[in-house]
């Protein structure tokens, strides 16, 4: 009894940790990205088109606008599919969100970051390729969302199979 | 077991975080040699902390590389100061490691 009561108690204090976090970066961004620090996007993880990974992250029709202040770094071509390094950095303002897509891998989500407060839009990271595919990153900027493409030719994929 | 490796060095006014952590990142696709399909393994959620507060979380799938690495860069640390990484798979195991900024 005294375990649940427990854990119950600590659910309350995660939770409040981070409406604490939230409440700092303001109301406005917090209305405006619903869904920023929500638990692990299980649906978007496993939607198998670019479709049914924008439908699962965002609510309604969300298109992306091109933005040229999205600095997407990748090779113009990956000779090792399993490894190929990829660094998103941004001169947006109030960026709270990366979002790393592969078009043509079987599942095109790849990573989000979540940026708390003073937290530079600069992370790199380093993923997987079934097959030359277009790498696409989102940026969340004061509640729009932009993209950045870059085609990686793939020699020798890494989703095995 | 050091299955996190975090270095955290402090450059003007920002501080680049820098990791490596040990995990297979298996996606769930892949066959072994009898045919049978190997079960996903995978980080999906690392957070990164600092004085109680947290200053980043990463959703990370299955398509993220063997061993992942991974950089961030944050602002308003500074040398002295402590990081805090963890991670967290789809199978609940899940690691922590401290650093602090040089």
């Amino acid at each position: 009894m005294m375990q649940a009561i427990n854990n119950e108690r600590r659910t309350l204090l995660k939770g409040s940790a981070v409406a604490i976090a939230l409440g700092m970066t303001g109301v406005a961004q917090l209305l405006a990205t619903p869904k920023a620090f929500a638990a692990w996007p299980k649906d978007a993880f496993a939607g198998r088109s670019m479709d049914e990974v924008m439908a699962a992250l965002f609510d309604g029709t969300v298109s992306p606008v091109d933005s040229g202040d999205i600095f997407l770094k990748a090779p113009d071509i990956a000779e090792n599919g399993a490894v190929v390094p990829i660094s998103v950095e941004s001169s947006l303002p109030n960026v709270k969100r990366i979002i790393i897509l592969v078009e043509e891998n079987p599942t095109p989500m790849t990573a989000a970051f979540n940026l708390g407060e003073g937290v530079k839009a600069d992370v790199s990271t380093r993923i997987k390729m079934g097959k030359t595919s277009n790498v696409v990153a989102l940026v969340e900027s004061n509640g729009n969302i932009y993209a950045a493409r870059k085609n990686v030719k793939v020699t020798i994929g890494g989703c095995g199979g | 077991m050091a299955g996190i490796k975090v270095k955290a060095k402090q450059s003007g006014e920002f501080v680049e975080v820098k990791t490596l952590m040990k995990h297979p990142m298996e996606t769930g696709l892949r066959k072994d040699k009898a045919g049978k399909k190997i079960p996903a393994n995978h980080i999906t959620e690392i957070t990164v902390k600092s004085a109680g507060k947290v200053l980043m979380t990463i959703e990370y799938g299955p398509a993220i590389s063997k061993n992942p690495y991974t950089s961030l860069v944050v602002s308003g640390k500074k040398k002295g100061d402590t990081l805090n990484i963890s991670w967290v798979d789809n199978t609940g195991k899940s690691e922590n490691a401290d650093v602090v900024v040089k």
